[in-house]
């Protein structure tokens, strides 16, 4: 039986096997971005273990499209989020895995080093290299944004995707105690206790999505809060974001309560501003569903922002933003130039120019030019830039071997 | 005589591309549209020559490089479009027409005519429709000129529906391009050529002239209507005389159109701007002006002092000069309709200190003139140049062609010289001419398998040599004068494809000397130039890079090896086809022949193996440097990981003896779908960051092309008996064995 499971593991045609079905996948996980959405189709193609049929549905329908074929009504990124997940074909994640044990217990097992072979053993060490790294990158790393109008400083950087319910307890004069919920915590009923805040939370309704206006228009409906602005609110469910560069605005009612009765209900979402406290124990809570956050110990800020173009055209030249890096810590204060290409690494993380609103158009309205920059920390970013020289350099040798086994062949021909 | 005739003629063809590089010299008696093409405006945020500007816009609006003057009519009589026009049922000429040689017009005589002589350039046929639907709706099935089911029209037969076009294009720019109907895509073809060619038409001489009987106005349908006294015109356009009665009564509605009514105010605007436009012009205007733009600006020079001085007074509120004061904003307004037109920007800066930003159009640098109080002497030299084009005055033409560009060459001696070699790269035409030579050693390399006489092969490889020599200087040239890397672009990724598949393919032949590394580096090369001939009707070539791909480190390392590596398994997939056509199809393809063919397939798709792998990761870490991720699942990213494990996976079939021979050709030819998808097929999604190459409608090309590569591999897996060259007897791949008989 294990001797059985070893030989099915140690197979060639294992590889091979695995090897064409990964190529089944990126090319549907490719066709399924333009109805998906970039996010989805690597949520449902590549970083998953197995694709669920409402996911390869929408990939083979573009792809019927693009010959032409006309597709009755089109799978779109609700459909999918909403279909169930029945597993049809195996996803990104099972193939690499098999791929990887594949690969180091063929090697484990079979394979004795020998400088004809050296070749070969050192490309699948820089791939494991690479698969490994891209794992690690995918767990460690972390995407988020800052968005900075000129003038503007900030110490935190926001998620792309995630939200954040957080609790402020400004009492202190030195600095505030934040108390953050994630998102995942958010549910319908669920109920939120912790050490820090004086009163518990109910979760009395929540939208994954929403739109939320002052006044009553069809669609709409009157927000069950009693505190803060929350009664003057109307508020309407959407359907989740597909789109790329789109994002979620979750909204969501809590009723705050002690164990001698409720407090109230409030409600928040992303993207709505005003101020709203909760009284409690003789504090004040402010409370707000947000973007969340990561806060840095330096802060950064905007001080000019440029979208230059090519005279007499609209193509773009060159995007730069001049930022001044402000760390209390270290006393550090100085301007450093952002450009396309060319980022400001410091501490860990990286910044990079990422979208920019700074059209002549808008300057000569009067608005003031935004900048957002995309934050990145990856502690394992340097793994790729060695696989790639060690896969470089095994085949290399490889190959180079066999061309000089075919001359010396050729020559006693 | 026999054994050297292979020399001689690759000779003569070194001949011909030696004789194509000679330096040209404008003939003395005719204009000299040479030195015309030399002189450097600015377009598209690069200095270019005038030259390049005429063949790029040529080629957008008409698809070609040249435009033909005579052909045939319905009764098969021959002539000069004007002259047999009333014959109707225009062709140009038939492909078999080997005795015709029609008279053409290069491009930039044609962008010459364009500047100086509108009307003759008005009846020029370079607007291509072909689009049945829309052919009948402007009412054109039956005219214009047809070559081989294209029809071309002139300007002047599509004026009348410039409105009903403009129109259509407003509503369909609301849609977006990849679900825009063939119709549509159409109309928005139209519209951009018309477009193109009305601001070409602006760039140095405004366009309006005064004649009170031509039909330049079109007022709003809502002034029209119920007016007994208008002769109603089924295009829409009116002369002055027609309207002129009619102005009060239409003011006088202009004021009563509602606020929010957007559309209607914009009629009234227009149509009202137009005729005070044209009144304005009416109190300066002089007839002389009708052919001497030269007269025009001195005219307008001897207003430019006293008018600026009215107009400074009027705003301060000071008593002014009213006739000076509205000479000037007459001629104002011709200007800055003019400005808002033009296409290149035809005057430079004042000396080579000042910035790239300081070019300007012409109906700028007239408006300029008003404040500065001279008009700057470029314009005046252009003006001196289009008055002598218009009157056909050779000697005037050439004398103010020689005194500008000796000026240009004081003042700004770099922009002279590069559009000097730019204009001599557009002569050389390198690429096409690479190509016509590719074509005739693949043509002499086929004979010698038919054949098979050495001197045939020989004629062949030493041709493509010749071509790879001229393709190798195109593309040298064309990096010299971008000052970039070989790739920028989707159409220079074409050329350099070739490139690398004809370099590979030679060395084969070198190593081999079967005829297969010629025909395979003919064939690709071919192929490949041609794909990046249809790709330059999208306009200039040389574009300036986009701010995320502008820099030469990333276009040199990764750009360059990842196109090698397509390259690679282009020439793979294609050496697979040679091996199963003539193995199935043909007695030729005997063992020797067959082993090497697996060798050469074998050692090119670890070329491949190695180029797209490198050059994938490469892409990852140019990610990493600029977005800081080195994998996004992007679908440019996923073709060339695509690429890259079907090498893998041919590589671990064959050491794993899952196939032999005839399994490795499949898979090679397997290859050329694969990676024609992701060199073409991911920007057709146009999604993604990578979705600068964008193409729409080329997807349906894609795949047919593919059906094609499926249907060789089928004809590849038919049974080894029924081979042609096993049948005879001299191909026994290895583990075949014939039944017993």
């Amino acid at each position: 039986m294990l001797a059985s499971i070893f030989k099915f593991f140690t197979s060639l045609k294992l590889t091979v096997v695995c090897l064409c079905m990964s190529l089944v996948v990126v090319f549907f996980g490719t066709m399924a971005q333009d109805p998906l959405g970039l996010y989805i189709a690597q949520e449902r193609f590549f970083h998953s273990f197995f694709i669920d049929w409402a996911s390869l549905k929408a990939a083979i329908e573009k792809t019927l499209q693009m010959v032409d074929v006309y597709v009755a009504a089109p799978t779109t990124g609700a459909d999918v989020l909403a279909a169930p997940r029945i597993p049809v074909f195996p996803g990104g994640y099972l193939l690499g895995s098999i791929l990887l044990i594949n690969l180091i217990v063929t090697h484990y097992s079979r394979f004795k080093f020998s400088w004809p072979k050296a070749g070969i053993f050192l490309t699948h060490i820089g791939i494991v290299l690479l698969l490994v790294g891209q794992l690690f990158t995918d767990v460690f790393s972390s995407e988020s944004s800052m968005r900075l109008s000129v003038g503007e400083s900030r110490n935190y950087a926001e998620d792309f995707r995630k939200n954040e319910l957080v609790l402020i307890d400004g009492s202190s004069a030195e600095h505030d105690v934040t108390t953050s919920i994630p998102q995942s915590r958010l549910r319908k009923g669920a109920v939120i206790e912790h050490a820090s805040l004086p009163f518990k939370l109910r979760v009395l309704e929540y939208w994954g999505n929403a739109d939320f206006t002052g006044e009553s228009k069809p669609g709409y409906t009157k927000v069950d809060a009693d505190k803060g602005f929350g009664p003057k609110i109307f508020v309407k469910g959407l359907p989740p974001v597909t789109a790329m560069d789109g994002r979620d605005m979750p909204g969501i009612v809590l009723e705050a309560f002690t164990d001698s009765g409720s407090l109230g209900r409030w409600f928040s979402a992303v993207g709505f501003s005003p101020r709203q406290v909760i009284e409690a124990g003789g504090k004040e809570y402010q409370v707000a569903l947000r973007i969340k956050r990561y806060y840095t110990p330096y802060s950064l800020t905007l001080v000019e922002a440029r979208h230059d173009k090519y005279k007499g055209t609209e193509i773009p030249r060159n995007f730069s933003s001049v930022v001044r890096v402000k760390n209390s810590e270290s006393g550090e204060d100085r301007e450093v130039k952002i450009f396309m290409n060319n980022p400001l690494r410091y501490q860990g993380k990286t910044y990079y120019q990422y979208q920019m609103a700074a059209d002549e158009m808008m300057l000569r309205q009067g608005e003031r030019p935004t900048s957002t920059f995309q934050v990145v920390e990856n502690p394992s970013w340097l793994a790729p830039y060695l696989a790639c020289v060690i896969v470089g350099l095994g085949l290399l040798y490889q190959f180079g071997l066999h061309l000089k086994k075919f001359f010396v062949r050729k020559a006693k021909a | 005589m026999k054994k050297h005739w292979p020399w001689i003629l690759t000779a003569l063809f070194v001949f011909e591309v030696l004789f194509a590089l000679r330096p040209r010299v404008d003939k003395d008696g005719a204009f000299h549209t040479g030195a015309f093409g030399r002189l450097p405006v600015l377009l598209g945020g690069r200095q270019q020559p005038l030259d390049s500007v005429a063949r790029n816009n040529l080629l957008i609006i008409r698809g070609t490089a040249t435009v033909p003057l005579e052909g045939n009519a319905a009764d098969g009589s021959w002539g000069a479009w004007e002259d047999i026009a009333d014959k109707g049922g225009l062709t140009e000429r038939k492909w078999y027409q080997f005795s015709k040689r029609p008279k053409k017009l290069k491009s930039i005589e044609w962008l010459l005519e364009v500047f100086a002589r509108p009307d003759d350039a008005d009846g020029r046929y370079i607007f291509r429709i072909h689009h049945p639907e829309l052919l009948g709706e402007l009412e054109l099935e039956d005219k214009g000129v047809d070559r081989a089911g294209l029809r071309y029209y002139a300007f002047a037969q599509l004026s009348p529906h410039l409105g009903h076009v403009e129109s259509e294009a407003r509503t369909i720019s609301g849609v977006d391009n990849e679900r825009r109907t063939p119709y549509q895509k159409a109309v928005m073809d139209l519209f951009r050529g018309l477009q193109l060619y009305i601001k070409l038409k602006n760039s140095v001489r405004p366009q309006m002239f005064v004649d009170d009987t031509a039909h330049i106005f079109s007022p709003p349908n809502a002034a029209l209507s119920g007016d007994a006294e208008a002769h109603q015109h089924a295009d829409g356009q009116y002369s002055y005389q027609e309207i002129a009665p009619m102005i009060p009564k239409i003011r006088e509605q202009a004021m009563s159109v509602p606020r929010d009514d957007e559309a209607q105010q914009s009629a009234y605007g227009s149509f009202l701007g137009r005729v005070r436009a044209y009144e304005g012009l009416k109190a300066v205007w002089r007839d002389e002006w009708r052919t001497d733009y030269t007269a025009e600006l001195r005219d307008f020079e001897a207003v430019l002092k006293p008018g600026f001085e009215a107009v400074t007074k009027q705003q301060s509120g000071q008593e002014f000069d009213r006739t000076a004061f509205e000479r000037v904003v007459s001629f104002g307004e011709r200007y800055v309709h003019m400005a808002n037109l033009a296409h290149p920007m035809m005057i430079p800066p004042a000396d080579s200190t000042k910035p790239v930003e300081d070019w300007a159009n012409v109906g700028k640098a007239l408006m300029d003139s008003i404040r500065e109080g001279s008009i700057p002497s470029p314009v005046m030299r252009y003006a001196e140049m289009m008055t002598a084009y218009a009157r056909k005055d050779v000697e005037g033409f050439n004398k103010a062609v020689t005194v500008y560009s000796g000026e240009l060459k004081q003042r700004l001696p770099d922009s002279v010289r590069k559009g000097g070699e730019e204009y001599a790269f557009n002569q050389f035409s390198a690429f096409k001419r690479a190509m016509m030579i590719y074509l005739a050693g693949l043509i002499l390399t086929l004979f010698f398998w038919l054949r098979m006489s050495e001197n045939l092969r020989r004629a062949g490889m030493q041709l493509v040599v010749l071509a790879l020599v001229v393709h190798t200087v195109g593309l040298i040239w064309r990096m010299y004068l971008e000052r970039r890397p070989p790739v920028t672009n989707l159409y220079s990724s074409a050329i350099f494809v070739g490139w690398g598949a004809a370099v590979l393919g030679v060395i084969l032949e070198r190593i081999h000397r079967n005829g297969i590394g010629t025909v395979t580096a003919a064939g690709i090369g071919y192929i490949t130039l041609i794909i990046a001939h249809h790709l330059s009707m999208d306009g200039d070539t040389m574009e300036m890079m986009r701010a995320v791909l502008d820099t030469n480190f990333w276009l040199a390392t990764h750009v360059t090896i990842i196109t090698l590596g397509y390259a690679a398994t282009f020439l793979a997939g294609f050496l697979g086809i040679v091996y199963i056509v003539r193995g199935l199809l043909t007695p030729s393809l005997n063992n020797e022949t067959a082993r090497s063919l697996a060798g050469m397939v074998y050692g090119i798709v670890c070329f491949a193996t190695l180029f797209s792998f490198v050059g994938t990761v490469l892409g990852g870490l140019w990610a990493d440097w600029s977005w800081g991720r080195f994998w996004g699942w992007d679908p440019k990213e996923n073709g060339a990981l695509m690429i890259v494990i079907w090498n893998a996976i041919i590589l671990h079939l064959k050491w794993g003896g899952m196939i032999r021979e005839r399994g490795l050709m499949n898979c090679a030819v397997i290859g050329n779908i694969v990676t024609a998808f992701s060199w073409f097929g991911v920007n057709m999604l146009g999604i993604g960051l990578h979705s600068y190459g964008f193409m729409d409608a080329a997807f349906r090309w894609l795949a047919i092309f593919s059906l094609t590569q499926l249907a060789l591999v089928a004809l590849g897996t038919v049974p080894l008996q029924y081979w042609f060259s096993v049948k005879r007897g001299i191909l026994s791949p290895p583990g075949y064995k014939p039944a017993a008989s």
